[in-house]
């Protein structure tokens, strides 16, 4: 406990030392120095989080007869606005936040390393600006970390705010390129947009719970939540529990992270970044802060707003169908798997959606949370593979790609696995928190674990057609102009990790060796669950039945691909404009606010405010320009007025 | 020969607008020189009319002087003054080749 508490600040200095370092000296190293140095210094904040995490669930010192206990490892006041009003930052450690130290310190260690190979150019160059891709990789993991180690929900909103800054500035890291800046523009306001509810969300529910703790906020007592009590549940606005509305709102913040529908917009945009950042930011960890903030309050939203719960569990279902169509029509591979992650992360928020609370009842949380972890891993594993054929091939099209599996045998194979895991082939991660996932959604929703059903069988089609369409079906038209071939170990060695990450704790899981239940709950007590097999079975069957569909249309170069879009000709076409909903926005933004509301508030500020003032600088203008005749410069003539003047007062004083 | 005290004061009035009709009328910066010179004296005149006619001289062994000592002060400045005046002349006609009021308007707006 002290040794952790004196470890604990390191997590966050390093990572925010790194980023003043490389950020305001990073011009006067050598590229490969500062790529060094940043990947040297984040394995060392890497080893402290595990040291930590590990400790924490195995050391037995936190845990209390099968539950395990948050502690705060420091809590220092940071601003002291009133003598009850003192936001804090600190570490809060508890099993959550746990998973999260290890998530995010793994991933960003591999793009860390990764990032070393991808950034450099072929002829043994690097972008200029490496030094800022580095220097905004350290804020951004320092950000992340601050994020998920957070003790009250003020913290969090802070960090919540640095990621989205360094998101920004990492989409729009190649900055000559008009593409990259509206998607880093988009991504940025779409999200601020939502920030703008969370907000807003805080405010509510810290004025009437009088707390940002989340030790406070969450703590249950009697099958509810003891700081919220009776008087609070009648407060209403426009029908509605004001509680509920708090924790909406705050939803909706989350919602923008994650990627939610209507908000999903701005992350397969995102994909104009580098593609290492795409995997550490827009696969792996910031994105799920949407999930991670509704677990972090779940019991809240639990106890106090279990309708919100259930629209989360709907907006969720509904988002991950929706992504899961487009995605089987998009052509650019990491567009595909931009919609694969939307699709995913609302997989999790339709876990968390139906889950209950305590033990076995929250299988929903616990499998949200494990299905995290694995998506984590074998999601940027598939960006970092997609990076590496990019790399090859010069290009994201599909239809540049194809016979690739020779060339590249270890970009391959790793990007099989991970194909196999998010399909939901056992014994391969994701198959075990998919089923999870799939068990919680049938015991409390049969609407969303219809849905599921359907979109796990998807999602195996399109991830295969995605790799049928790289390593199989044939040449592309033209041929390659380069021979591609295998990356260097720099960018092989990330992939082989997380390959084996997938597959470890795939199997760990099957063997009991490491049950998931065992380190995480709603509750965070231990239970034990067993592999339900009248739903994982059919769960496999629709995995295997999408591979086969893909199989069948993209092993070999034929023309079925065409003749089974022949037959969707009007969906397909709507999935690949991907539903018109940048469209719409576009109408919404440009025709009804700007054209209807903002122009004609310009043209009344323009032409009669403006006008105004203007009309008051004419007049004064025109009059002095008539008066100043008076000013001829001869003496004389003053003295005449002078003396007009002198006898018009005697004459008047007489 | 008693002169009544209302002839100065006419006299005075008559110089006064004299020269202020000269100071307002003429071109020659001399002669408008010349001109508030005369508005000087029309005032001396009326100092020393008051003084000598006006003021109540109850004590015959210390008369009251203060108009005719106001009267040696302005003609003291009056020559200051013109001392001053000629030379800004002289500048100006160094700087325009003539002396006319009218070639003097470098204070337009």
């Amino acid at each position: 406990m002290e040794q952790l508490a004196n470890l604990a600040p390191f997590v966050l200095l390093l990572p925010l030392c790194m980023f003043l370092v490389l950020g305001l000296f990073g011009n006067k190293m050598a590229h490969k120095t500062a790529g060094l140095l940043g990947t040297a210094v984040f394995g060392v904040t890497s080893v402290i989080c595990y040291y930590i995490a590990i400790n924490y669930f195995f050391s037995g010192n936190f845990q209390n007869g099968g539950t395990f206990e948050a502690v705060e490892l420091f809590n220092m006041e940071w601003l002291r606005m009133t003598d009850t009003l003192c936001i804090h930052i600190g570490f809060l450690l508890d099993p959550l936040s746990a998973i999260m130290l290890i998530v995010i310190s793994t991933v960003s260690l591999m793009v860390h390393i990764y990032s070393m190979g991808y950034m450099k150019e072929h002829d043994g160059t690097y972008d200029g600006g490496l030094q800022r891709f580095y220097a905004v990789l350290s804020l951004f993991s320092f950000a992340m970390l601050g994020l998920v180690i957070a003790t009250n929900i003020f913290q969090m909103y802070i960090f919540w705010e640095l990621v989205g800054v360094s998101s920004f500035l990492l989409i729009s890291y190649y900055y000559y390129k008009p593409s990259a800046v509206r998607a880093a523009k988009k991504a940025f306001i779409v999200t601020r947009f939502a920030d703008m509810f969370f907000l807003i969300g805080i405010l509510i529910l810290s004025y009437y719970t009088g707390t940002f703790d989340f030790d406070k906020l969450t703590l249950v007592n009697e099958g509810h939540v003891e700081i919220v009590n009776s008087t609070m549940r009648d407060i209403t606005f426009c029908g509605f529990p004001i509680i509920s509305i708090a924790v909406f709102l705050i939803f909706l913040g989350g919602a923008g992270k994650s990627a939610m529908f209507p908000l999903h917009i701005w992350l397969p945009d995102a994909m104009e970044g580098p593609t290492p950042a795409s995997a550490l930011i827009h696969a792996a960890t910031m994105v799920v802060a949407g999930v991670y903030l509704v677990a972090r309050l779940f019991p809240v939203y639990h106890f106090e707003a279990p309708h919100v719960l259930e629209i989360i569990a709907y907006i969720g279902a509904f988002t991950s169908i929706f992504a899961a169509i487009i995605a089987c029509a998009q052509t650019d591979i990491k567009r595909v798997l931009a919609f694969s992650t939307i699709s995913q992360i609302a997989y999790m928020m339709v876990a968390l959606g139906v889950s209950g609370y305590g033990e076995a009842e929250g299988l929903g949380y616990t499998a949200s949370i494990w299905h995290l972890f694995t998506h984590a891993m074998f999601k940027a594993l598939l960006f970092m593979g997609a990076g590496a054929i990019i790399h090859a091939v010069h290009s994201n099209e599909m239809d540049d790609m194809g016979n690739l599996r020779k060339r590249m045998p270890i970009t391959h194979i790793t990007f099989l696995i991970a194909c196999l895991a998010i399909a939901g082939i056992p014994p391969f991660s994701g198959f075990f928190s998919k089923d999870e996932i799939l068990v919680a959604a049938l015991e409390n929703n049969k609407i969303a674990f219809a849905v599921e059903y359907f979109v796990a069988g998807l999602t195996a089609f399109y991830m295969f057609r995605l790799y049928y369409r790289i390593f199989w079906f044939g040449e592309p038209k033209d041929g390659y102009k380069h021979e591609p071939h295998e990356q260097s170990l720099v960018m092989t060695f990330p992939l082989m990790f997380l390959a084996g990450v997938t597959v470890i704790s795939g199997i760990c899981w099957m063997f009991g060796l490491l049950p998931f239940t065992h380190l995480i709950s709603s509750d965070f007590t231990n239970y034990d669950i067993h592999t339900h097999w009248n739903v994982a079975l059919p769960s496999i069957g629709a995995g295997v039945i999408g591979i086969l569909i893909a199989t069948f249309l993209f092993l070999e170069k034929t023309g079925r691909p065409n003749k089974a879009v022949s037959y969707f000709k009007r969906p397909y076409k709507w999935a690949v404009k991907k539903f018109y909903i940048d469209e719409v926005y576009l109408y919404v933004t440009n025709n009804i606010i700007f054209k209807r509301i903002c122009q004609p508030i310009a043209w009344f500020d323009r032409h009669v405010i403006d006008g105004f003032m203007d009309l008051l600088a004419w007049i004064t203008n025109k009059s002095s320009e008539e008066i100043k005749e008076v000013q001829s410069g001869y003496v004389q003539q003053y003295a005449w007025v002078f003396i007009i003047g002198v006898i018009t007062i005697v004459i008047c004083a007489i | 020969m008693n002169i009544p005290v209302a002839s100065y004061f006419i006299l005075s009035t008559l110089l006064f607008f004299i020269g202020v009709y000269g100071f307002v009328a003429r071109k020659n910066l001399i002669s408008i020189l010349m001109s508030i010179e005369l508005i000087l004296n029309a005032v001396n005149i009326n100092f020393v009319a008051a003084n000598r006619y006006i003021l109540p001289n109850l004590n015959v062994d210390k008369p009251l002087m203060e108009g005719y000592i106001y009267t040696l002060f302005v003609i003291a400045i009056a020559a200051a003054e013109t001392a001053v005046a000629i030379s800004i002349i002289i500048n100006v006609y160094r700087q325009h080749k003539n002396i006319d009021a009218k070639s003097i308007n470098e204070l337009k707006h």
